[in-house]
């Protein structure tokens, strides 16, 4: 009889998880339209139930299909993380962009749930670092608030990114081919994704200020240098998000759309070179352009994950009803695929949607920001933030080659956790600043 | 003009950041919609196509759940069934034995045939949802889709009754829809059983039992590549074809090589249709080397020799050398389908229903519909036009050709008064000691085609004598058949 109702549960939870995602996914576009603020405030709380319910019954599919309960008490402390973050963040600022904080609450939730179904140990350890990166960015708002030296340390920003980079391209272990990882007191960090803020923060301090040739050429060989440390590191994906978000900021901040012209221009003749010198590029490549013939070793990954998402097909096999643990590296660099196939690809496209109304927000607040060092800031990191997404979910559905790069707020991974957090709350920091500049300017006039 | 230029050039070089922003904005939307529709098409398009692959083990989940479903034959009778036993061990039974080996195939020791075709609806499961839990309640598999084919238990007994002892390989296919109705390939094995035979039938490499011989062996075609030579000289000639003549004194002599007659025979004074009827290779030998070559290769080509068949089957690819490796000699051996040709059966029955056909082939295909365990079509496999693989008037005269051949030429035992056939025969020499291939490739009726057979039997001598009384049983099965 249990089994029955397990089995009924999780049937049709799929259609329930969807409807709740897909309803959860509409409340965000809407706060776009003009609303009153009363209305606004109420679809923040009704996306708060949404998340509640979509979470619990994720939860109970967990639960009822493993018969442990473990999961349930990570379900219990995920909520109470995630509405003690949204209370607390709400409480301290008053200013804080709601929506931005939803979407990535939605999102970790949904990730922890997701990593929790492949690897219980791992979830575990995602949640304390969630946990961790939360208290750290509690604090970022304020510091932006207070710290005004911030638009002086470009040589600092500069110096630290391309060492720190350096040790770890010299010193840094093997790690899937790449040398991208690096080991303090037992914890594996991945400076790459870290060092993505401090670089942003150098464009950011060099261009608001000067945007003439002369300078964008100098910040341009520093990020040369970044980028050709990440290449020689195997870190195509990390190397490419860093190429990408140079030449948009540049474009963006001096207007001049030959940048734009150059800059792909370059990529694509950099591409080509890179194909003909590293062997690890050309194997991504063919793997892309024909998974099947090479199932065997370099289209393993790729096939995998498209056996995945075809075995999900719109609605997906139901939590726990999958086989994603076969793709390779599964929680790092195929989530997506794994959310395909037990969530189905309307949900999966859902999410995308809910990342794509955060970078949408972070858009806006970029646009409305008068100084141009924030505006910098907040564009590299919603373009990085989105870009990064596209290189993953592209990667793991054959829409362009793998390229191993996380999916930020969902793949388990600490480091791209922590920093995708900071950079969520870095934009909410810029965009407490503006709601402070306009109340000012509000009262004067 | 001059106003948008200046607008063009303050955007191109002195945009605002906020114009900037915006169009960031709309290009990565843009990129991500398009990204959604690649993600719906993929999930539409290739669910079967994935599952079926070996290196999925979704597959094996699958089996753990379902059992396979049954294959029935185009008149409902079962050809492939499966018990399952109290601890749930599936066991596959083939009522008819050997009959269907290779067109049904087998499905314990890898896959092939309709086993391996459809795959992905055999290990499905149309249960209903109630049912399908409860059966997972209790522990019991759910049985698979059915999976009924075009495959005719008559017409597939007649040809392995005919064939008997000897290697070969025989086909019928309906010319309107590419419907497969037999698919008969000897020496062959018994599927049930094929789990306990693999280790033998694998160690012994001589052994090509489990070759399907229709799809995948390779003869050459013969003189039933008399068909081909014909054609090209028409496509260059047009009407002007019925002026030639050829007075055959038994060879054919060029460039110090010659050709002779099969059996030495000496057929005198010919037109092409005479020929082509009796099977002249003098006068062919002749017919090639007064042919384009070019011309020659574009025809080879868009008749699918060294190409992949446009069909789900496992096939192998028909060969001809490019005719620039060709000396003269080597030529005048093609003309008549000796030499370097190799040809599958499965693809000269195209060729053959492609002719019928006013030029157009139709997909040879093996299964018709899948139903649900409560009945329901589940998915109807439609007729599929492949397309032309000659004009119109080129089929006519390919036609008028092979109907000669019935009424005065080698296939003379296919003349009957119920229905008029068509066709080509051939006698493939092989080896040194004069044996041969007996080829019949042909259809009928001869005034509106509706069914082509294609038949080789491996070392049994002429066509004429030992390919064409087969065909004509064939022929008479599928018409009396279709009498009411």
């Amino acid at each position: 009889m249990a089994i029955i109702l397990q089995q009924y549960l999780i049937e049709l939870s799929r259609y329930a998880l969807f409807a709740l995602m897909a309803i959860y996914t509409i409340c965000s576009f809407v706060l776009f339209a003009p609303v009153s603020q009363k209305a606004e405030h109420r679809l923040y709380a009704v996306q708060n139930m949404l998340m509640l319910l979509l979470l619990f019954l994720c939860f109970l599919d967990l639960t009822f299909a493993t018969g442990n309960v473990r999961f349930l008490y990570l379900f219990v402390f995920l909520l109470l993380f995630l509405f003690v973050m949204i209370l607390l963040v709400t409480l301290i600022y008053e200013d804080t962009n709601r929506l931005l904080l939803n979407n990535m609450c939605l999102l970790l939730g949904v990730g922890l749930c997701t990593i929790s179904r492949l690897s219980f140990a791992r979830a575990y350890r995602q949640y304390l670092i969630a946990l961790f990166s939360f208290g750290l960015c509690l604090v970022v708002p304020l510091v932006f608030r207070k710290v005004r030296f911030f638009k002086k340390l470009t040589w600092g920003y500069a110096a630290c990114g391309v060492g720190i980079l350096s040790v770890v391209l010299l010193l840094g272990r093997i790690h899937n081919g790449s040398k991208i990882t690096f080991t303090v007191a037992g914890l594996t960090f991945q400076p790459s994704e870290f060092i993505k803020i401090l670089y942003i923060f150098f464009l950011a301090a060099v261009l608001w200020e000067h945007s003439d040739f002369k300078w964008v050429l100098i910040s341009g060989i520093i990020a040369g240098i970044h980028v050709v440390i990440l290449v020689l590191s195997k870190d195509l994906g990390s190397a490419l998000i860093y190429y990408v978000a140079f030449v948009l900021i540049v474009v963006m901040i001096t207007g001049n759309n030959l940048y734009l012209m150059i800059g792909t221009i370059g990529g694509m003749a950099a591409s080509a070179v890179a194909y003909r010198l590293f062997g690890h590029v050309k194997v991504r490549f063919l793997a892309w352009k024909d998974p099947w013939t090479y199932i065997e070793n370099k289209g393993y990954q790729i096939g995998q994950s498209l056996f995945a998402i075809g075995s999900g097909r719109w609605f997906g096999t139901g939590l726990t009803m999958g086989n994603s643990k076969d793709i390779p590296f599964v929680e790092q660099d195929a989530i997506f695929s794994a959310i395909c196939e037990e969530f189905g690809v309307l949900f999966a496209i859902c999410i995308l949607l809910v990342s794509l109304n955060c970078f949408l927000e972070m858009m806006r607040i970029a646009i409305n920001v008068g100084d141009r060092f924030y505006k910098i800031i907040c564009y590299g990191c919603g373009i990085t933030y989105i870009f990064q997404i596209f290189l993953t979910v592209g990667g793991g559905i054959k829409f362009i080659p793998l390229t191993g790069v996380t999916l930020p707020l969902i793949s388990a991974g600490g480091t791209s956790c922590l920093v995708t957090m900071l950079m969520f709350f870095i934009v909410q920091g810029i965009n407490i600043r503006l709601k402070a500049v306009e109340r000012k300017k509000a009262g004067i006039s | 003009m001059k106003e948008f230029l200046k607008k063009f050039k303050r955007i191109m070089l002195h945009a605002t950041p906020r114009e900037q922003i915006l169009v960031t904005t709309v290009f990565f939307f843009v990129l991500f919609f398009v990204m959604f529709i690649y993600l719906g098409l993929f999930v539409k398009n290739n669910e079967e196509k994935l599952l079926s692959n070996g290196y999925n083990k979704r597959q094996e989940t699958l089996a753990s759940r379902n059992y396979r479903g049954k294959i029935y034959s185009r008149d409902g009778e079962v050809l492939a069934f499966s018990e399952v036993n109290d601890d749930q061990k599936e066991f596959r039974f083939y009522p008819y034995g050997k009959l269907f080996a290779h067109a049904v195939g087998y499905s314990t020791t890898g896959k092939m045939g309709v086993e391996l075709l459809s795959n992905y609806y055999l290990i499905n499961s149309g249960a209903s949802l109630t049912e399908k839990i409860e059966n997972d309640a209790v522990g019991i598999k759910n049985p698979g889709h059915n999976v009924y084919t075009t495959l005719d238990v008559e017409l597939q007994q007649i040809a392995d009754n005919y064939l008997n002892v000897y290697d070969g390989a025989v086909v019928v296919t309906e010319i309107k829809t590419g419907k497969i109705l037999a698919m008969v390939s000897h020496p062959n094995f018994d599927p049930s059983t094929i789990s306990e035979q693999w280790d033998e039938l694998v160690k012994d490499e001589d052994s090509s039992v489990l070759v399907n011989r229709v799809t995948q062996g390779l003869y050459p075609p013969g003189s039933t590549f008399k068909m081909i030579t014909a054609l090209e000289y028409y496509r260059e000639h047009g009407e002007l074809w019925k002026n030639y003549r050829y007075v055959c004194s038994g060879r054919f002599d060029h460039d110090g090589y010659s050709i002779k007659c099969f059996n030495g025979s000496v057929h005198g004074e010919l037109d092409l249709t005479q020929a082509f009827a009796r099977s002249c290779n003098s006068s062919f030998a002749d017919l090639g080397m007064s042919i384009d070559r070019k011309g020659f290769d574009t025809l080879c080509n868009s008749l699918l020799f060294n190409k992949d068949l446009p069909t789900d089957l496992v096939t192998s690819k028909s060969s001809i050398p490019s005719s620039a490796e060709m000396d003269s000699f080597a030529m005048m051996q093609t003309s008549i389908g000796q030499g370097k040709t190799a040809i599958t059966p499965l693809h000269l029955n195209m060729i053959t229903m492609a002719a019928a056909n006013g030029g157009i082939l139709m997909k040879p295909r093996m299964i018709d519909h899948v139903e649900n365990v409560a009945g329901q079509t589940v998915r109807r496999y439609e007729d599929e036009e492949y397309g032309r693989l000659m004009s119109v008037d080129e089929s006519l005269f390919l036609r008028g050709l092979m109907e000669s051949v019935v009424e005065t030429g080698t296939a003379g035992k296919l003349k009957n008064d119920k229905y008029k056939a068509a066709g080509k025969t051939g006698s493939a020499e092989y080896g040194d000691e004069g044996d041969s291939h007996a080829w019949f490739t042909g259809y009928a009726p001869a005034e509106d085609p509706e069914v082509a057979v294609t038949i080789i039997i491996e070392g049994a001598g002429t066509g004429g004598d030992y390919a064409v009384p087969l065909a004509k049983r064939l022929f008479d099965s599928y018409f009396e058949q279709k009498e009411p």
